[in-house]
């Protein structure tokens, strides 16, 4: 059963360029820094559209914050809709994503903005919830859509 | 004669509808070579034809015209008797009725048409008749694409080649083309349509001539296509592209005046479309019709074609680029954008036209004027609104292209304008009272006005120099100017006073140093400029390249105008110019090195220097002996007091030598006399120098010293190195404590020499020059010097080394001695370097003989004869340097200095010393890497091709094997270092001949030179040699085979530590092995992305990034 789709008409930006880093082969600062972990996630695609994360702002370098002493990584994404139900799909690409491609010892914590989503305290709860996450992803339905939307990416 | 049943044989064939393409296509050959070669006459032929040339069956008389056509078309060159010919003309012009057969028709009278004269061509008569027939029965619209062509053809040679027998068609003929060309679409019909108008316009269309209620029918017809639009796409393989066809266009519109009412109003109308093809097509055809049409056609259009002009230079000018170094002489560069190029073009078309006209219109514009008047108000360009900006730069640009087109506008402007523009720029009271040098107040001067003047002036000066018919002395312009020299003069130095006293601005920069040195570079036969004026614009950037070095922009543009203005001071040849900069700037900047106490830092100083030394070659040898002897003095100095600031400039300038100023005099052609002289100053300076002082502590000097040298030595011709060799040799000689005549006593002790250092710096000098000598210069006393360099390299001296392998490897061997001017054999020195006996003593090497001493050859020192490490690594690294020579010019003596360095690396009965064997391992690398040192094209070494795959294939069975029977102690680690070189520096193609065997030996070439960090670099190259292999197609096949092993030794690579680039390209290799079958490396895929799972976490972002990638790509395996 379709029931069309919750946000028909989003708002598409333009793609940005991706910074080149090459101008100076031996930075000295080679910490994990939001660029990184942005020019890693900002490919994935929505899960409606078939449009990036970046192209729809969903994601933005500011949104992604790094701490490298502690090892954590907030990133906070803010839904095209309010009542958007598939922001915690968006939620769980992003985790699935950074689990298999950065080293495990960093503590990644997914939020949606603040006053972006109506239902925020339990979109939050549910995608920090290591074991609704491991649920999630042992469901074929889900899991075959969260790797379609990760198998976009240009990288 | 052929047989008539092989004739009809091919016609059947050809005719026959059932057979293949290709067959109809061999017979028709046969019969084509046939008639050629004569073995079957045209009458032959057709009587053999005649019952398919007149068949009532339409495809078979159409098949038979044809074939009759394509015969002709391939004898055009073969004479033919003109009753053939016009036999032939009758059949064909009759056939054009029959529209059945009309294909053959069209070929047969297009090959007649062809014809040239020499083998008999259609007469006038058969040519008009062929016309009438064409127009009368061909309906050309109602055919297929490719018989129009073939009827536009004959149209366009009829006309090319009888335009004087179809005149008298007239009327008849231009309605019959109006109509076949009417409505056309293929673009190759198209280009062959224009090209018909095109001669149908120059013959036909006079103005004066019977046609002219033509022409307004035949502009409709090609009224349509204006502008064109292509819709192929630009790879199509039709052969015509857009511009062809506008091309064409263009030419048929231009071909006759008469076009002009019809043709002008539209073009202007098209360029006020939004269109961008539209525009610029309507501006090229603009020019191209004016330059036809004439100035009076034209003239009537000038005042609407002017601010149509006008506005799309203005909307299309990009911003203007002040950055001094890109575009020094061409005004402010030329545009970029395409429609302000075919704009101006445009312009100058009509400027040279309509002079007068267009020179008032533009002087009474309302624009310029109005630009003139607000920037006046203007001082600084960055206090003038972008739109502002915009106006002054259109405007500049198109007084430069009235500048440098017309004398009467330059008349003009200077007479009634240029003094009120002056008036402006600086207060009239100045101008009473013009002194030199004297600065305006800096708020006088306006930007905007002075940026005009250079504009003017720049189009003024091109004007000149492109044009020599002008007497200008008593033009208008030319006293205008002269008047106003002065003023302009010191309004541009206090442009630059401005933006002295501002941070660097560039614009201001740009228009105070370009109005400098535009001023400056009129020649002076035109517009002679006062001398005074010109030397007080060199004093003044002079006095810049002196002062202002702390602001880099104003520094760098006064130089580049000095090079400019020295560049055309000595390209047009004015001797009274040439003479004043060669006094104020030259001899300035030459004597601005041995001035200390100013504010100039040194490698300014010699960037000045060589720069104003490449303006010419005069000048450049006023620069060379500025430097000579401020080098020579420097040098002395360093001796005597080690003064470490004269240390720094000497090194300094040697370098600027050696790597500016000798490749500029070496492409310019000056002569070599110079760089002669100055090698064998050199020479005379090291040995006085060296006579009464310790040398020089620094090694710098010596390795610059040594640079020049040797740089000096291989540009010169091989007298001029004959001569300094033989300076260097009497140095050698008289300063040195060797007895050079006793050393050809055997055998040869090293002992008997006490070797100073300063006898050692005047060999290492000396070997320098031997190392770049021609084959062909003579060394004196050439036995001696191989014995002093022997003697020499096993003190551990590697120039002597190099020098030894340089005069090796350019010897002549025996058989060909004849063309050698040496009377040294290669056979004779390898012996004495082979088989001179050495003594030394064994507890003080070298010093003195002892009794206890004993002599051996050069191998056995190399083999640990003397039980000496010291020396034993100084054999071994000097033979590497003569086997190098050896194994360039491809001696076979080669591999028996390699099986000594074997020879030290397998250690049967006691091991080696570890560092002597890591020595001997190395003597590889110095074998087959490219050296810029020494043996290089440079230095003329002789090098045979592909030495390296030689040596590379005759060393790999020798290692194998070795290293397949040697214990796995610490010598196979080193044999492996040994190979590890020679696979590193071979050429990946033969490599990948033999990459199946070779993978497994790189792999643990590899894995053993983790060990040490020393080695990091042989790795990288090693691991870069793999990663060719994986990603060339021929070696995939081995890599698959050995997919395991290389994955084993990539994964421990993921994580070395003492190179980012090894565990980059590491990671790199193993995202290439995942497009390898999946059932060969799937196995490894768990290894693979524990591996990578470590590199996520790498302390360097390329790595992450790789890591990222590559585990990508595992994860879908």
């Amino acid at each position: 059963m379709t029931l069309g789709l919750i946000n028909a008409n989003p708002v598409v930006h333009e793609k940005k360029e991706r910074i080149s880093r090459s101008e100076d082969p031996h930075p000295t600062d080679d910490a994990v820094d939001p660029l990184d972990i942005y020019d890693f996630v900002r490919d994935i695609r929505d899960p409606e559209h078939p449009y990036s994360l970046e192209q729809l702002s969903v994601l933005s370098e500011e949104s992604i914050t790094v701490d490298d002493k502690l090892g954590r990584i907030l990133i906070t994404f803010t839904p095209t809709v309010q009542h958007c139900s598939m922001a915690t799909v968006i939620g769980l690409c992003l985790r699935v994503k950074l689990k298999h491609f950065f080293p495990p010892h960093y503590k990644v914590d997914i939020k949606v903005s603040p006053g972006s989503h109506a239902d925020e305290v339990s979109v939050n709860k549910q995608l920090n919830d290591k074991e609704r996450v491991a649920a999630a992803l042992e469901n074929p339905n889900l899991r075959e859509l969260v790797e379609e939307c990760l198998s976009s990416n240009e990288l | 004669m052929a047989e008539p049943s092989e004739l009809s044989r091919y016609i059947e064939s050809y005719v026959d509808s059932s057979s293949t393409p290709a067959q109809q296509a061999a017979s028709l050959d046969s019969v084509g070579c046939l008639v050629k070669s004569d073995s079957l006459t045209l009458e032959v032929l057709v009587r053999e034809l005649q019952m398919y040339l007149t068949t009532t069956d339409n495809v078979i008389r159409a098949r038979g015209i044809l074939l009759l056509g394509e015969v002709l078309k391939r004898i055009e060159s073969k004479p033919l008797g003109s009753a053939n010919i016009h036999t032939l003309v009758v059949f064909f012009k009759d056939r054009l009725a029959d529209w059945r057969a009309l294909r053959g028709a069209l070929i047969g009278c297009l090959a007649l048409i062809r014809r040239k004269s020499v083998v008999g061509m259609v007469t006038g008569t058969d040519a008009k008749a062929i016309v009438q027939s064409f127009l009368e029965y061909v309906q050309v619209q109602s055919l297929g694409q490719y018989d129009r062509k073939l009827s536009l053809e004959l149209l366009d040679c009829l006309l090319e080649r009888y335009s004087d027998v179809l005149a008298s068609l007239g009327e008849e003929l231009i309605y019959g083309i109006c109509e076949a060309v009417d409505v056309e679409k293929d673009p190759e019909c198209l280009m062959l349509i224009f090209h018909i108008i095109e001669t149908v316009g120059k013959l036909y269309l006079d103005p004066s001539g019977p046609n002219t209620n033509f022409v307004e029918e035949i502009f409709d017809i090609l009224e349509a296509y204006f502008p064109i639009h292509f819709t192929h796409p630009v790879g199509d393989d039709a052969h015509v592209q857009r511009d062809d066809l506008s091309r064409a266009l263009m030419a048929a519109f231009s071909s006759t005046p008469l076009f002009e009412p019809y043709l002008v109003p539209l073009l202007l109308e098209k360029l006020s479309s939004s269109l961008h093809s539209a525009k610029i097509d309507s501006l090229r055809y603009l020019r191209a019709c004016s330059s036809k049409y004439g100035a009076e056609r034209i003239a009537k259009y000038v005042r609407a074609m002017w601010p149509l002009i006008k506005d799309i230079i203005s909307t299309y000018l990009e911003d203007p680029d002040f950055s001094f170094t890109l575009a020094p002489l061409n005004g402010f560069g030329p545009s970029k954008n395409e429609l302000v190029i075919e704009a101006l073009s445009l312009l100058q078309q009509l400027i040279l036209q309509n002079s007068n006209l267009l020179v008032s219109l533009i002087i009474d514009d309302e624009d310029v004027n109005f630009c003139i008047k607000t920037t006046a108000s203007y001082e600084k360009y960055n206090n003038i609104p972008v739109q502002e900006k915009k106006k002054l730069h259109c405007v500049g640009c198109i007084l430069h292209v009235m500048a440098k087109t017309s004398l009467s506008f330059c008349n003009e402007v200077f007479q009634n304008h240029f003094s009120r523009i002056m008036d402006n720029v600086v207060s009239v009271g100045n101008l009473d009272n013009p002194q030199n040098g004297e600065v305006f107040p800096s708020e006088r001067v306006k930007f905007g006005l002075l940026y005009l003047c250079i504009e003017l002036l720049e189009g003024y000066r091109k004007l000149f120099s492109v044009s020599e018919q002008y007497v200008l002395e008593h033009e208008t312009c030319c006293t205008e100017l002269h008047r106003f020299s002065t003023p302009l003069f010191n309004a541009f130095c206090s442009v630059l006073a401005l933006s002295n006293e501002i941070c660097p601005l560039d614009p201001e920069i740009y228009v105070g140093v370009k109005g400098l040195q535009i001023l400056a570079m009129f020649c002076s036969d035109v517009f002679p400029v006062p001398m005074l004026i010109f030397e007080d614009i060199l004093k003044k950037l002079m006095s810049i390249i002196i002062e202002d070095s702390n602001k880099m922009t104003l520094w760098e543009a006064a130089l580049k105008a000095l090079f400019h203005i020295g560049s055309f001071v000595q390209k047009f040849d004015e001797s009274e110019k040439a003479m004043s900069y060669k006094i104020l700037v030259v001899e300035k900047a030459a004597e601005l090195l041995s001035i200390n106490d100013i504010n100039l830092p040194l490698s300014l100083k010699v960037k000045a220097l060589s720069e104003i030394g490449m303006t010419g070659k005069i000048n450049m040898l006023t620069v060379l002996q500025g430097l000579t002897g401020v080098v020579f003095a420097n040098v002395s100095d360093v001796c005597a007091s080690r003064n470490s600031r004269s240390f720094e400039t000497a090194v300094q300038l040697l370098e600027c030598y050696s790597c500016k100023l000798l490749p500029w005099i070496h492409e310019n052609g000056c002569s070599e006399e110079f760089i002669e002289q100055f090698a064998v100053d050199i020479w005379a300076h090291a040995g006085n120098c060296m006579d009464f002082c310790a040398p020089f502590e620094e090694k710098g000097l010596l390795d610059a010293l040594m640079k020049v040298m040797k740089v000096s030595v291989a540009s010169c011709s091989v007298d001029s190195q004959n001569t300094i060799i033989l300076k260097a040799y009497t140095v050698l000689l008289s300063h040195t404590n060797f007895q050079l005549n006793k050393v050809e006593r055997m055998p040869l002790s090293p002992g008997q020499y006490d070797i100073s250092d300063r006898d050692e710096w005047i060999l290492s000098l000396f070997a320098s020059a031997i190392i770049a000598v021609c084959p062909k210069t003579r060394i004196p006393n050439i036995r001696v010097l191989l014995d002093l360099f022997m003697i020499m390299h096993l003190r551990g001296i590697v120039p002597a080394a190099q020098a030894l392998g340089s005069i090796i490897n350019k010897l002549a061997s025996k058989s060909s001695s004849a063309e050698s001017s040496s009377d040294l054999t290669l056979e004779e020195a390898l012996d004495i370097i082979f088989c001179t006996k050495l003594w030394f003593s064994t507890s003080d090497m070298l010093q003195r003989t002892g009794a206890n001493g004993s002599a051996m050859v050069i191998t056995d020192l190399c083999l640990g004869g003397a039980n000496d490490r010291l020396l034993q690594i100084n054999a071994v690294c000097g033979l590497s340097w003569i086997g190098k020579g050896l194994l360039m010019c491809g001696q076979e003596k080669i591999k028996d200095i390699a099986m000594i360095f074997i020879g030290c690396l397998k250690t049967e009965e006691q091991p080696l010393d570890p560092l002597v064997m890591k020595c001997a391992a190395d003597a590889f690398h110095v074998l087959m890497s490219d050296s810029d040192v020494c043996l290089n094209k440079k230095f003329h070494a002789i090098i045979r091709p592909l030495y390296k795959q030689r040596f590379f294939s005759s060393m790999m069975p020798v290692f194998q094997q070795l290293i397949t029977n040697s214990h796995p102690s610490f010598s196979r680690s080193f044999l492996y270092r040994a190979m590890a070189h020679i696979i590193s520096d071979t050429p990946l193609i033969v490599i990948l001949n033999d990459a199946n065997k070779l993978i497994p030996v790189l792999l643990d070439c590899m894995s053993i030179l983790t060990e040490d960090v020393q080695d990091k670099d042989i790795l990288y190259g090693l691991l870069l040699l793999l990663s060719g292999i994986l990603t060339n197609k021929n070696g995939t096949e081995a890599v698959t085979e050995n997919a395991h092993i290389i994955i084993n030794c990539l994964t421990r690579l993921v994580d070395y530590p003492n190179k980012t680039l090894v565990r980059e390209t590491a990671i790199q290799c193993l995202l290439a092995m995942s497009e390898l079958p999946h059932s060969r490396i799937y196995p490894m895929r768990t290894q693979v992305l524990r591996s990578i799972s470590k590199a996520l976490d790498d302390k360097k972002r390329s790595v992450r990034g790789e890591a990222i990638r590559c585990r990508r790509a595992w994860l879908v395996t």
